[in-house]
């Protein structure tokens, strides 16, 4: 026989175990638009703008809630092309919406196997800062127009499809050591 | 030609891991002990890489658990961290990309190299980012890790596939990595894991990113994926790069 107290507080444990969740699940949102950057301030505000901006049915506490609104990965034929909200055993990816934060662009993808999430992946975050944003930018090759011995121009290394240690020996990056060591 | 004392490049060279990891050092400690002692750390790193992950050695880790007798969660963290790289990149390239390929009888090999090159030296090069007052660029096997503390860029030239003499393009490194996948040096040794085929529309791929990982895994990713290689490279944030098509031709990829 169960008394009402047991009964109750079991109910209590559960509603706790729920709440719980709830709150591993927003811990989860929160480490994820804190990926990568410098500024930690607002992290909840920037989690909470997330689900606002996505149109989030407000549930807040649930696995879904963690890709809110998000639509099937156009054109990765992963999933079944259903939403998957409602659909506990789905499996598939989701893509959130490009979502703008204080500090810059975030977009995530989930990975789902039967309801479940098994990888979230970030597809776009704020770099750690302006300044390397704008080195990294600035960093696009160059093509070299005309046969360029590396005689004729400064270069400091050679990138390559993987030289082994014979294929080395010819390669301009050979030259570059051998000019530099003697 | 003279060059300013100012912009001398120390450099040195050495075999690891069957491939030659090349240094170019300028400013305070190029040859000096700090210098050999950064050095000495870098080739450390990357030997004890080699130890875990070789799939030429039969007493790496990376042995033991293709031969069934080492479970992949009882590996060191390494290797978990490595294996986590792979199923990341292989989520991204729709499984282009794998650390997984198809054995004889069906029953999936561990072969992380596509991962391992790129991440090990990205981790190595630590040793000489520490040194005060001195830039660094350090390649393994024509994928590098470059740092400028002085501003002045490093000028990486990108190899012709087709004609390894000569350089296709030039890209100034500050702080970042260059790394390049093809079949140039070694033969085709990159597949798709989805088909197994050989990619045969994309001559090689070069990938410009702050992180040596990123850049390795997109390269290889990019060239296995063929013809989509540039437009997929095109949608990765954070990534500029060049494709060379087996017909010669080439496209810049900007970063988004």
């Amino acid at each position: 026989m169960v008394s009402p107290v047991t009964a109750r507080s079991r109910l209590d444990r559960g509603t706790r175990r729920i709440a719980l969740c709830g709150l591993t699940t927003l811990g989860a949102v929160v480490l994820l638009f804190s990926y990568r950057t410098s500024t930690s301030a607002e992290l909840p505000d920037a989690a909470g703008n997330a689900a606002a901006d996505a149109g989030s049915s407000g549930t807040g506490a649930t696995a879904a809630a963690a890709v809110p609104a998000a639509v099937p990965a156009a054109g990765s034929g992963a999933g079944s092309g259903e939403a998957p909200s409602g659909r506990p055993g789905w499996s598939g990816t989701v893509t959130g919406p490009v979502v703008q934060v204080k500090w810059g662009q975030v977009q995530v993808r989930a990975t789902l196997r039967q309801g479940r999430i098994t990888a979230v992946d970030v597809l776009r975050h704020p770099d750690e800062n302006a300044r390397d944003r704008q080195i990294n930018a600035a960093a696009v090759p160059q093509l070299v127009s005309e046969t360029l011995q590396v005689q004729s121009a400064r270069i400091d290394m050679v990138s390559g499809a993987t030289f082994t240690s014979t294929g080395y020996v010819q390669s301009l990056q050979a030259a570059l050591d051998r000019a530099g060591t003697t | 030609m003279t060059v300013p004392a100012a912009e001398r490049v120390a450099r040195r060279v050495e075999h690891v891991m069957g491939m030659p990891v090349s240094l170019a050092l300028r400013g305070l400690h190029t040859d000096d002990d700090e210098a050999d002692a950064a050095w000495a750390a870098v080739l450390a790193s990357l030997r004890e890489t080699d130890r875990v992950f070789s799939t030429y050695r039969d007493d790496s880790v990376v042995a033991a658990i293709r031969r069934g007798e080492l479970a992949v969660a009882d590996a060191p963290r390494d290797v978990a961290e490595v294996l986590a790289l792979g199923a990341r990149a292989a989520r991204a390239s729709d499984g282009a990309f794998s650390v997984w390929r198809p054995g004889p009888d069906a029953h999936p090999v561990l072969d992380p190299s596509g991962v391992v090159k790129g991440w090990a030296l990205e981790r190595a090069a630590a040793a000489l980012h520490a040194m005060p007052g001195t830039d660094s660029c350090v390649s393994a096997g024509g994928d590098m890790v470059c740092r400028s503390r002085s501003g002045q860029p490093w000028r990486v030239g990108i190899e012709d596939p087709h004609d390894p003499a000569r350089v296709l393009a030039t890209v100034e490194i500050t702080d970042g990595a260059v790394a390049t996948s093809g079949a140039a040096h070694r033969g085709p040794h990159v597949v798709d894991a989805r088909t197994g085929a050989v990619p045969g529309s994309v001559a090689q791929v070069t990938v410009v990113a702050a992180s040596l990982t990123d850049a390795d895994i997109d390269a290889t990713a990019a060239y296995a994926l063929g013809a989509r290689a540039a437009q997929w490279l095109g949608q990765r944030v954070g990534r500029s790069g060049l494709v060379v098509w087996a017909d010669g031709t080439t496209t810049t990829v900007t970063t988004t």
